[in-house]
């Protein structure tokens, strides 16, 4: 399942974008092909990060995964609540979105891929 | 890509497939957490026909054996023995089960990744015996019925009470009129059975476990049940480039008979460098296969092994470090992504197994 009105990216991040301020989490396929989430690494509020940086991972039993930023900007905030319960994202991936950043540049949106562009990327 | 006799099972079951060792193998089938679980808690089969199977006959047998390996043979039967093989440096060519059938016919289980290899180096030692082995890989099927549910469970599948057979022994059945190994062995830390056989036997008693409502489990729940019962795996615990006294199997290793790589563990076992310890993380994250270790700056090993268990709070590792830090309690960091996590060696008893001794 791929949200439309979303960005993403090709390592299956999404980003959904509200002013200057954007949400970002992973993708449907992404939890799906991760399998059960036993943990995730959160960013620190305050963090600058650019884009393709590395603001944490997302693990299951077997394996993790890095998350890579889709943009650059200021961290203001953490979904802390996937700390103790990870496995939301499984339950819905786009409702548990991971960070909340203040882009320092939005051009960068417009290398990012929309809803039809990212679906060859789920194919399996 | 090679393939099992239980293949279409798995796809059947809705498996998740994976290649392993060069065979399209389930990594899982309902999740790593559910099948781990079911282990502990009522049974599971697993298919583990990827496994290699060497034959070794004629009249050296077991002096050929016992020259191969590091653990000693005797002339019992029915018992079934853990044992490395190593190269003359004392590295780990592979681990093993050897299953001794008569004083000219011995059944050597090895790893499916190893399994060329492994026999290329048992027909490199036959030269000086009057021995012949057989890769009869090919031939075998081999499932693992396991969990605590498998003692209830094993009469009605296999329709023979063995439950009598202790850990770490085996006998022949007869199964639709062939000659099956039932053996009470396993690689999960749970009582239960491993079956070796003909493709078609060991394909019934699959169909005939999963009625009894076993839970099939893929290889990633192996691996989590194995490493949580402080179980090897080779390219972890132990491999070409780590010894079995570094890897604390030395109760597999028999300083008191001669074999391949004797003087050079002897001479180890002296001045040990390194050794395998368990460590817990003192904060939540996942410490895995080949992270570093950190003493203060200085890299000092690394995990071999690390998971976030089912129904265990602290994340786990075995690490393979430096002796000079391998006290209980010491503290020391996993590099974790560029950060440094706090970790304290532990023992490396992560389960208290249930075997039937």
């Amino acid at each position: 399942m791929i949200l439309e009105g979303l960005r993403y990216q090709e390592s299956h991040e999404w980003i959904k974008v509200e002013g200057n301020v954007g949400l970002i989490g992973i993708s449907d396929f992404a939890q799906h092909t991760l399998g059960s989430i036993v943990f995730i690494e959160l960013p620190k509020v305050g963090q600058t990060l650019k884009k393709g940086d590395t603001f944490g991972a997302v693990e299951s039993v077997k394996a993790a995964s890095d998350l890579y930023m889709p943009v650059s900007g200021k961290v203001i905030e953490i979904n802390e609540s996937l700390e103790d319960t990870p496995e939301a994202i499984n339950d819905d991936a786009y409702a548990n979105w991971i960070l909340k950043v203040e882009l320092s540049n939005p051009e960068e949106l417009n290398s990012l891929l929309d809803s039809k562009q990212y679906e060859p990327f789920t194919e399996e | 890509m090679k393939y099992t006799a239980l293949y279409e099972k798995h796809l059947s079951l809705n498996a998740k497939m994976i290649e392993y060792a060069g065979f399209e193998m389930p990594l899982q089938y309902k999740g790593i957490s559910e099948e781990h679980l079911a282990v502990r808690h009522q049974f599971g089969i697993f298919d583990v026909s990827h496994m290699g199977e060497f034959l070794i006959e004629g009249k050296d047998a077991l002096p050929f054996v016992n020259y191969l390996i590091t653990n000693t043979i005797l002339e019992n039967f029915e018992k079934v023995t853990y044992s490395l093989m190593c190269d003359e440096n004392g590295f780990v060519v592979d681990d093993l089960l050897v299953y001794p059938i008569n004083h000219e016919k011995i059944l050597l289980v090895v790893n499916a990744g190893n399994t060329e290899k492994d026999f290329d180096w048992v027909v490199k030692q036959t030269k000086k015996f009057d021995v012949k082995a057989i890769n009869a890989s090919i031939e075998y099927s081999q499932i693992a019925i396991q969990g605590p549910q498998s003692i209830d469970k094993i009469k009605e599948i296999i329709g023979e009470d063995v439950t009598d057979l202790k850990f770490m022994t085996y006998r022949f059945v007869k199964i639709l009129g062939e000659d099956v190994i039932v053996s009470r062995t396993g690689y999960t830390g749970e009582d239960g059975f491993e079956v070796y056989g003909p493709h078609h036997i060991v394909t019934h008693i699959w169909d005939k476990t999963i009625e009894a409502g076993a839970q099939p489990c893929g290889l990633g729940a192996r691996d989590t049940l194995r490493f949580e019962a402080n179980l090897p795996l080779y390219g972890h615990e132990i491999s070409e480039t780590i010894n079995p006294i570094e890897a604390g199997l030395g109760f597999a290793v028999k300083l008191d008979k001669d074999f391949i790589g004797k003087e050079a563990l002897a001479l180890y076992k002296q001045d040990p460098k390194r050794k395998i310890v368990g460590l817990e993380l003192l904060e939540r994250n996942i410490p895995r296969a080949d992270y570093e270790v950190y003493h203060h700056d200085e890299v000092i090993g690394h995990v071999t092994t690390g998971y976030l268990l089912p129904e265990v709070e602290t994340p786990l590792a075995l690490v393979l470090i430096d002796k000079l830090y391998s006290e209980l309690g010491t503290l020391l960091h996993v590099k974790i992504r560029n950060k440094l996590v706090l970790g304290r060696i532990r023992n490396r008893k992560f389960y208290d197994k249930n075997y039937k001794k």
